[in-house]
C-alpha cells in the first residue's frame, strides 16, 4: 500500500514477510521508453527476419554490414597488448590524450594550446563530453539555458536535461529547402539574451547533415561577439565529415580566430571506429593559465562523482595512435576511407524527409 | 580584471588601445565575481563596430572567472604527495590498490590470459547496448548471489554494467533521486570518501549512522542499530558488504541478522557497496554472506559491485549496479529506468574491463586460477597485519592491545592515530595516509612492518 508522504512515496504497512508481501518498493516505476536510436537497434536485433537491415545507430559499418575496426586501431591494440599497463600510469596517459585531443580540434601549433589556456579532461566520448560540460555549466551558471539547433542529436536534450540546465531550441533546419535556415538562425541568435550558451556542430551536422558554410560560421562568429554569446562545440566526425581533419575543425578555428572562449566536446567514437570504448575529451578555452587550472579542477570533482576516472584502454589505443606518426599517418588515410564509402553510398549527404520517422535516421 | 586585460593586450598588441578604451567603458572591476551572472554584459567587452580587424582585436573576458579551484581529493591528493617525496624511506599507503611484496602494481595472470584471449579472437569495436555487455551482466549477478540464488531464477535482478562502484553508485543515486524524491541515504560514519560526493552531485540528501567506535577501535553497534531506528522510515541504508572501507571493522553474522531486522522494522532499503568481494576473506562466496542474508528474507536491495581491487581492473572501471525486486516485472522496469539514466551520462559503457570479467568468471579454468589469485592476495594482506600486529606489539611497551588489527578485514585498516599523529607519520617517518587513520595494508610489505611498528609507536605515544 503507497502513501505519498511529505513529498515521496513510503509504504504505510509495517514489515511484511517475504511471502506475502504483494507490492515492492519499484510499484511506481513505470516502464522508460525506447531510446529513439538506441532503440531501433535492440528492434534490428529482436527482428528474425533474414531481409532485415539496420539504418539506426550511426555506427559505420562495410559493404557486407559488417561494424569495422580500423588498421591503425588493430595496430594499436597489437601494441599495448605487448605491455603491461597499470593503473599507476592512468593519469600520465589521460593527460596525454587531452593535449593530443586538443592540438586536433584546435590547431597543431594554435597559439591557444601553446599558452596552455585550453584545459582538457578525458571524456566518455561525445556525451560525457557533453555531460562534463552541462554539469559545469549548472554548477556556475545556474540557471542558465542551453540553446539547442532544432533539431539535434535526441540524446542532447536528455544530456541537458539530466544536468538540471533548462533547455531553449534556436531554428536551423529549414525541411522545405532541405537546407540551412541561415537567416531564421541569425534571428535566433540575436534575440537571445547576451551571454547565453549556444551549441554548434561543427562539421556534419546530426541528424541533417547540413552545416553552414565558412562565411555563413564567420557571420555567427562576429554576432556572437556582438551577443557575448558562449560557443559551444560538439565535435563527433572530425575527419570523416569532409575526409580532412583541419577542414572538419574550420568553425572552431573561425571562433578562435574571433578570439572566442570556447567550449568543445570532441568523441573518438566515429573517426576511428572505437564505439565501445568511450573515448572523448572536454575541453575549454579560458582567459589564462590559473582559470583553466581552476577549471580543469572542478571538472575532475565532477568526473569523480560520477565514474572517478575513465576508462583506460580506449585511451591507451588512441594516445598510441595519435603519438606514433607512422599510425597516425595511417588513420589520417583511413579516415578518407570512411568518409568516401559513406559519400559513395548515397547521393546526397543526408536523408532527412517526411518520407521516414523521425526516430530512422541516416547520419552521413 | 586584471587577468582580461592582460589577455587582451596579449591577443592582439596593435589593437590594444581602443580595446582598452572599450575596457575602461565597460567593465566594472571587482564585480566579476560576485555578481556575475547579472553582470554578465557589463563584464564582457561590447564592440559594436562592424569592421572585423577590431572585432579580431578583441578577447573576451572568460565565462569561467569566478570558477574557484576545487579542493585536492583527500585520497587521490596523498599519491600526489608520495610521488613528489624525495625520501627513499618513504612509504605509500594512501590509496587501496594492491601491490605485491616488491610494492609494485600487479595485473593478475587471470587477466594477462583473458586479454590475450580477447586479441586473438580480434572482436570488433561496436557500441554495446546502454546496460552493457549482457555476458558481464549475467555473471556479475551470479557472483554475487550465487548462480542458483532464487532471486536469479525469478529474474528479479535489474543489472546494469557500470563504471566500477563509483559509476554503478551514481546511477543508483540517481535513480533513488528521481523515484524517491526527497528520501534520504544514511551512510556510515566514516565511510569511503567519495560516498557524499556522489550522492551530493545526484542531489540525494544523506545523513550519518555511528558506526567507528575509537574507544575500541571497533564497531559502535548499538550506535548503528538506533541511528538507522531513528531514521525516517523508508530510507536507504548504505551498507559495505564486506570489508568496510575506511575502518576494515565487519559486522559479524549474528549482527547482520540483526541490522536486517531494524531494516525491515522501519521498511528502510538496504543499499551495499560490495568493492571487495573475495578480497576480505580470500571467498568470493564467504565475502558475499551479508547481501545473500538479505536476499534471503525477500528484501529488496540495491548492490553497487566493483572490480577494481578483485581483478585488479582498477583503470578499465568495471562493476554493476543489481536492484533486487519483488518481482520480474518490477526488475524490468527498473532496469529500463536504469537504463535511461545512464543514456545521458555516457550512452553506453566501456567494453574492455567487462569483457575480462565476462572472459574470466565465465571459464571454468580461469575462473578457479581466479579464485587462487585472489587468495594469494588476500593471503598476503593477512600475512602483513599478522606481522605488522607481532612488531607493534613487541615494540610498544604501553600493553596497549594492537589486536584490532588482527580483527580488521580487508585492505584497510583503522590504526585510530588522529590528524595531528598521522602528520607525525608523513613529515617524520615519509609514512603517506589518509588524514581519518586510515592506513592501506595492499601498500605494506612485510620487510617493511618494522619500520611502520616505530612510525606508529612514535606516533601514537609521543605525538599528540
Amino acid at each position: 500500500m503507497w502513501r505519498f508522504m511529505g513529498g515521496r512515496f513510503s509504504r504505510s504497512t509495517r514489515c511484511m514477510s517475504s511471502s506475502s508481501r504483494a507490492f515492492g518498493w519499484w510499484e511506481h516505476v513505470s516502464p522508460a521508453p525506447k531510446d529513439p536510436i538506441t532503440g531501433v537497434t535492440e528492434a534490428f536485433l529482436a527482428d528474425t527476419n533474414p531481409n532485415k537491415i539496420n539504418l539506426g545507430v550511426g555506427a559505420y559499418r562495410d559493404d557486407e554490414g559488417k561494424p569495422v575496426v580500423l588498421q591503425c586501431v588493430r595496430n594499436a591494440e597489437a601494441k599495448i597488448a605487448a605491455c603491461e599497463f597499470l593503473e599507476s600510469n592512468a593519469a600520465a596517459v589521460g593527460s596525454k590524450l587531452v593535449e593530443e585531443s586538443v592540438k586536433l580540434a584546435y590547431g597543431t601549433h594554435a597559439h591557444v594550446v601553446k599558452e596552455r589556456r585550453v584545459t582538457g579532461l578525458q571524456a566518455l566520448s561525445g556525451t560525457g563530453a557533453c555531460r562534463l560540460f552541462a554539469e559545469l555549466q549548472r554548477r556556475f551558471y545556474p540557471g542558465s539555458p542551453i540553446y539547442l539547433p532544432n533539431p539535434t542529436w535526441s540524446n542532447h536534450h536528455n544530456i541537458w536535461r539530466d544536468a538540471q540546465v533548462p533547455e531553449r531550441g534556436f531554428r536551423y533546419y529549414n525541411p522545405i529547402t532541405k537546407g540551412l535556415d541561415f537567416a531564421a538562425l541569425m534571428d535566433d541568435v540575436k534575440n537571445a539574451p547576451d551571454g547565453s550558451f549556444f551549441l554548434f556542430h561543427p562539421c556534419a551536422h546530426n541528424p541533417t547533415g547540413v552545416d553552414p558554410t565558412e562565411e555563413q560560421w564567420r557571420e555567427i562568429s562576429y554576432q556572437f561577439k556582438v551577443k557575448n554569446h558562449f560557443p559551444f562545440f560538439d565535435m563527433a566526425y572530425q575527419g570523416v565529415a569532409s575526409g580532412d581533419l583541419d577542414m572538419d575543425a574550420q568553425a572552431i578555428r573561425i571562433f578562435l580566430e574571433d578570439g572566442h572562449l570556447i567550449g568543445c566536446a570532441q568523441s573518438f567514437t566515429k573517426n576511428m571506429g572505437l564505439y565501445e570504448h568511450r573515448v572523448g575529451c572536454l575541453s575549454v578555452l579560458c582567459a589564462d593559465v590559473k582559470q583553466a587550472v581552476a577549471v580543469k579542477s572542478q571538472l575532475q570533482q565532477i568526473a569523480r562523482s560520477m565514474y572517478s576516472n575513465p576508462p583506460v584502454h580506449g585511451i591507451l589505443l588512441v594516445s598510441t595512435i595519435l603519438n606514433d606518426p607512422q599510425t597516425k599517418a595511417l588513420w589520417v588515410k583511413e579516415v578518407k576511407v570512411i568518409m568516401f564509402t559513406l559519400i559513395s553510398f548515397l547521393h546526397v549527404p543526408f536523408l532527412f524527409s517526411s518520407f521516414w520517422s523521425r526516430e530512422i535516421l541516416i547520419f552521413l | 580584471m586584471a587577468s582580461a586585460m592582460l589577455s587582451l593586450a596579449s591577443a592582439c598588441p596593435s589593437a590594444s588601445l581602443s580595446a582598452h578604451e572599450n575596457l575602461k567603458v565597460k567593465l566594472k572591476p571587482g564585480s566579476a565575481s560576485l555578481s556575475f551572472n547579472k553582470e554578465k554584459s557589463n563584464l564582457f567587452i561590447n564592440t559594436k563596430s562592424s569592421g572585423r580587424i577590431s572585432m579580431v582585436a578583441v578577447v573576451n573576458a572568460s565565462r569561467f572567472e569566478g570558477v574557484t579551484m576545487a579542493p585536492p581529493d583527500p585520497i587521490l591528493g596523498v599519491s600526489e604527495a608520495f610521488k613528489a617525496d624525495t625520501h627513499e624511506s618513504k612509504l605509500n599507503l594512501g590509496v587501496g590498490a594492491y601491490r605485491t611484496e616488491e610494492l609494485q602494481p600487479y595485473v593478475l595472470n587471470v587477466v594477462k590470459k583473458a586479454e590475450n584471449l580477447m586479441v586473438e579472437r580480434g572482436e570488433n569495436k561496436e557500441y554495446l547496448p546502454i546496460e552493457g555487455l549482457a555476458a558481464f551482466n549475467k555473471v556479475t549477478a551470479e557472483l554475487l548471489f550465487g548462480a542458483d540464488n532464487p532471486v536469479i531464477k525469478q529474474q528479479r535482478v535489474a543489472t546494469v554494467q557500470g563504471l566500477s562502484g563509483t559509476g554503478s553508485l551514481r546511477l543508483a543515486a540517481a535513480l533513488i533521486e528521481r523515484y524517491f524524491p526527497g528520501a534520504k541515504v544514511l551512510i556510515s560514519s566514516p565511510t569511503w570518501g567519495n560516498h557524499k560526493n556522489i550522492f551530493n552531485d545526484a542531489r540525494v540528501p544523506w545523513s550519518e549512522y555511528r558506526y567507528y567506535d575509537p574507544k575500541t577501535v571497533g564497531l559502535d553497534f548499538e550506535g548503528m542499530l538506533a541511528d538507522i531506528k531513528a531514521a525516517p522510515e523508508g530510507s536507504f541504508v548504505l551498507l559495505h558488504g564486506c570489508a568496510h572501507n575506511p575502518t576494515g571493522i565487519d559486522p559479524t553474522p549474528e549482527q547482520w541478522e540483526k541490522i536486517a531486522d531494524v531494516i525491515q522494522e522501519k521498511n528502510h532499503i538496504a543499499f551495499f557497496d560490495v568493492a571487495y568481494q573475495g578480497f576480505a576473506s580470500g571467498s568470493l562466496d564467504g565475502d558475499a554472506a551479508s547481501v545473500r542474508l538479505f536476499a534471503a528474507r525477500g528484501m529488496e536491495i540495491l548492490v553497487a559491485q566493483s572490480y577494481s581491487k578483485n581483478l585488479g581492473l582498477y583503470a578499465e572501471r568495471i562493476g554493476a549496479i543489481n536492484v533486487v525486486c519483488s518481482s520480474a516485472d518490477a526488475a524490468a522496469r527498473v532496469k529500463s529506468q536504469l537504463k535511461r539514466l545512464a543514456r545521458p551520462m555516457y550512452s553506453n559503457p566501456p567494453i574492455h574491463g567487462a569483457r575480462i570479467v565476462a572472459n574470466v568468471v565465465g571459464d571454468p579454468s580461469l575462473f578457479n586460477e581466479w579464485k587462487a589469485e585472489m587468495e594469494m592476495m588476500a593471503g598476503r594482506i593477512k600475512n602483513v597485519r599478522q606481522k605488522l600486529y607481532d612488531y607493534l606489539s613487541a615494540k610498544d611497551k604501553s600493553g596497549k592491545d594492537w589486536s584490532f588489527i588482527l580483527k580488521q578485514i580487508g585492505m584497510f585498516s583503522f590504526t585510530g592515530l588522529n590528524k595531528t599523529q598521522t602528520e607525525n607519520m608523513t613529515n617524520k617517518w615519509r609514512v603517506y595516509m589518509t588524514k581519518d587513520g586510515r592506513i592501506s595494508l595492499a601498500g605494506l610489505s612485510l620487510a617493511k612492518c618494522e619500520y611502520l611498528a616505530d612510525a606508529i609507536v612514535d606516533s601514537f605515544h609521543n605525538v599528540s
